[in-house]
């Protein structure tokens, strides 16, 4: 006989690994809402063109140490045969180890951790503190609507519906009472299924009007800033509120209403006259959106270089906007050229608490504006 | 059952081959485990080690690998007497074959070669009691208060020196203890041993240790816990230091195990592409297992089997390459060294003696930067002034102003750290609130 064993043990109750990763991405949580601002203009996400998965650059997640720099380290690696001086193993940011961005230097390196995220956790992780300012409850006649919600649980129902915390807990249930050697056999009778109810919402009854310049002086940057809001706008807003409908315009001297896809994707050239999209969304509520029965809300984003003969009828149509919205708001996008007589300095003439103006300097600034227009009320 | 009955058919004859080798090991415990607690083990190093979420990124990551099948590891040993090895279940007979014969390779290793002489061979069950301690801190001070506080410990773990003055003081003053009474302890608080420490101004490397020793803000608890991960990193050290050449010693052991077990078809070409797998070179780094076999081999072809069982026994991997890794070797494995040029990986140097320099070189301290302790009592206000031996290549500066606030943490007072930047003497300083840099004369 040898001088050893060999055995299996029951290993399942070993959770540690377990445990500890999720503590780990529990950090990356924390991470991701400390770089919320970052990450929400970060290009991939607003590209990501339907992807529902995204890979989010997080800071800090790191576990620091004394180390030397890599990249200015000699490393030692095996060829399979002939390799000659010169040869090129990699480039940065390719496979090569140790591609770590900035080394020395007054730029903090760039050691990202990549976690994966999904659009919706992310705009989750934005609602815990936005929402619909000033939201009032405009239907006369009680006007509700239909939604579905998971509230029960039920020993039939749909496969795809089975509750599998509770599933377990019966199983570990009646296995601990039969006093059975595994715990984890699951059987037919402990399976519960979710089963839900169709309860009945007031509609919140909203309608956002996103308006955006196209209009030659929006440069990328600028273009790319506005869409960058509205895009999480819309995803917030259909994730907590039932039907909210958005109208989407988009003017340069002239005003036309357009469809999602367009206003995201399409660019346009020309002068700037804003008041002609103000008046578009104007009719538009006149005709389409009874103020007393609709709480509205009027996004507009713009460089601020306007016709300056038409800055005075803008003022005259916001003013008019806020007459029957429960809140206004303009996001001014500085660029890189610098416009003295913007429509901003105009606008600083109104004197109402509904009124919400941002300016908006560089990527980070979305996040801010997001604030700033959707912030909650206590 | 069936399968562990064949299991231990298997193991009981390689285990003879390998006594007939001469193989001298530790009684070994092979346990068959799923892939979860296999790769738990090999983030933590350890079945019975504390809980920290580092761990559980690298369980993450390794498990990852493992789930979409781009790593395996096949089989985890653990060096302490007697010797525990996980195999993976779902391992295929031939799979559990060719690890069984490689764990009793690294069982003689770590038995045998003079590194491990003072390893504690019942770590499972020590860092199972620290497991349990640290559990209890956490119960008692608050989890994220005791996460926090690992997290600066873990930061410096690797400053450590298994030789240092301090611990051998403590050795000496714990058996005099044993002999005398149980409240020698109250003598301490008397002439306490470390405000003399702190005058002296001798280079220390334990840097864990001489925070844990001489800290004057840390709690009890706190104390602790650096001295549990300080013997913790004490048990890896040795691991860390022959990596290379126990890797070498096992995958050397399993070819010449394997070739003696009566082996069908079938099994010969799953053993050769499974053994091609693990030897398989790697352009970004050396593949531990491929460069120990080839130098063993080596040295065996050229002054005889025993002369292998003699190094294993006395070299670390410092010195297994700087002896034995010739210009043949170098040339036939065609190794190389490679830097970053411009935005580029680029193979820089070929020369024999250069390759070889260079892994020795990295392989200094096991590969991290030896950091010293000049003075506990710095600018006469008790601050931390830590001196990096600067052996050519420069710290990662990010990582660097990153650490230093940890080791605030754990000081208590402004932290120091002198270190070359562009051929410049640079002291970093971090004081609890910023960071600051400055340059300095050369101090020789």
């Amino acid at each position: 006989m040898g001088n050893f064993i060999i055995s299996k043990e029951d290993w399942s109750l070993h959770r540690k690994g377990e445990l500890d990763k999720e503590r780990h991405q529990q950090k990356v949580r924390e991470a991701i809402k400390k770089n919320l601002p970052e990450i929400l203009s970060d290009e991939a996400i607003i590209m990501s063109d339907g992807k529902k998965i995204v890979k989010v650059p997080i800071r800090s997640i790191e576990q620091f140490r004394f180390r030397y720099d890599l990249n200015k380290q000699k490393h030692t690696g095996q060829g399979s045969g002939e390799t000659k001086v010169g040869d090129v193993l990699g480039k940065d940011g390719s496979n090569a180890k140790g591609d770590k961005g900035k080394g020395a230097g007054d730029m903090p390196g760039q050691d990202y951790y990549e976690a994966e995220v999904s659009i919706d956790e992310l705009t989750e992780i934005l609602l815990e503190d936005l929402e619909l300012p000033h939201l009032k409850n405009k239907s006369y006649d009680q006007i509700k609507n239909e939604s579905y919600e998971f509230r029960d649980v039920r020993k039939k129902g749909l496969k795809g519906n089975i509750d599998r915390k509770k599933t377990v807990y019966e199983a570990l249930k009646r296995n601990l009472l039969k006093n059975r050697e595994n715990l984890f056999q699951i059987s037919d009778e402990d399976l519960r299924y979710k089963t839900w109810e169709i309860v009945e919402k007031p509609d919140s009854n909203a309608v956002v009007i996103a308006m955006m310049d196209s209009s030659g002086s929006m440069g990328p940057f600028e273009k790319y800033i506005a869409r960058t809001f509205f895009f999480w706008l819309v995803r917030i807003l259909k994730l907590k509120y039932q039907n909210v409908e958005i109208v989407y315009l988009s003017h340069h001297t002239e005003a036309k209403e357009v469809s999602e896809k367009e206003f995201f994707t399409k660019g346009e050239s020309g002068g700037t006259r804003c008041s002609s999209v103000y008046q578009l969304a104007l009719d538009i509520i006149k005709h389409r959106y009874n103020p007393n029965l609709y709480n509205l809300y009027a996004f507009h984003f713009s460089d601020g270089d306007n016709l300056s003969s038409d800055n005075e009828l803008c003022l005259k149509l916001v003013r008019e906007l806020l007459n029957v919205c429960n809140l206004v708001g303009y996001g001014e996008i500085e660029g890189p050229y610098y416009y003295t007589a913007t429509l901003k300095n105009e606008y600083k003439k109104i004197n109402n608490s509904n009124f919400v103006m941002v300016t908006i300097k560089d990527k980070i600034g979305v996040y801010q504006a997001l604030k700033a227009f959707l912030k909650k009320e206590n | 059952m069936e399968e562990l009955a064949y299991l231990e058919k298997t193991a009981e004859e390689i285990e003879k081959i390998a006594s007939n080798f001469g193989l001298d090991f530790f009684p070994i415990r092979f346990e068959i485990c799923p892939a979860e607690i296999i790769y738990t083990f090999g983030a933590y190093g350890m079945p019975t080690r504390f809980s920290h979420w580092t761990f559980g990124k690298a369980y993450h990551k390794m498990k990852t690998q493992y789930d979409y099948n781009l790593s395996r590891i096949y089989e985890l040993v653990i060096n302490t007497n007697p010797c525990y090895a996980f195999l993976l279940e779902g391992n295929s007979l031939i799979q559990n074959k060719l690890v069984i014969a490689h764990v009793y390779g690294h069982s003689d290793f770590f038995k045998n070669n003079w590194h491990f002489k003072n390893t504690n061979r019942q770590m499972l069950e020590t860092m199972s009691v620290h497991a349990q301690r640290i559990d209890e801190f956490s119960f008692r001070y608050g989890k994220e208060k005791v996460e926090k506080f690992l997290d600066a410990v873990l930061s410096i773990e690797e400053h450590i020196d298994p030789f240092a003055e301090w611990i051998k003081e403590q050795k000496a003053e714990k058996k005099v203890k044993d002999v005398m009474t149980p409240y020698d302890d109250l003598w301490q608080e008397i002439n306490p041993i470390k405000r003399e420490k702190e005058k002296e101004k001798k280079p220390e490397k334990d840097l864990l240790g001489f925070i844990g020793y001489n800290g004057r803000y840390l709690e009890d608890w706190q104390r602790e816990i650096i001295f549990m991960v300080r013997e913790e990193m004490e048990y890896f050290w040795p691991q860390l230091k022959t990596k290379i050449m126990n890797e070498g010693w096992a995958a050397y052991w399993h070819i010449r195990i394997m070739r003696e077990l009566d082996l069908t078809e079938v099994e010969s070409i799953e053993y050769a592409k499974l053994n091609a797998q693990i030897l398989h070179p790697s352009r970004y780094s050396i593949n531990p297992y491929l460069l120990g076999l080839k130098i063993f081999e080596d040295i065996e072809k050229r002054y005889g089997r025993e002369m292998i069982f003699e190094v294993r026994e006395i070299d670390s991997d410092q010195s297994f390459l700087r002896n034995y890794l010739t210009k043949e070797l170098v040339e036939e494995l065609d190794l190389y060294n490679f830097q970053k040029v411009g935005s580029e990986w680029r193979v820089t140097e070929k020369a024999w003696e250069k390759v070889r320099d260079n892994l020795v070189l990295t392989l200094n301290n096991c590969g991290f930067p030896y950091i010293e302790v000049t003075d506990g009592d710095y600018a006469k206000n008790g601050e931390l002034y830590l001196k990096h031996r600067f052996e050519g290549i420069e710290l990662d500066i990010y990582y660097l102003e990153k650490t230093l606030p940890y080791v605030f943490e754990l000081w208590g007072k402004p932290v120091h750290l002198e270190t070359v930047v562009d051929r410049k003497n640079v002291l970093f300083t971090y004081n609890g609130e910023k960071h600051q840099r400055k340059l300095i004369e050369k101090s020789g």
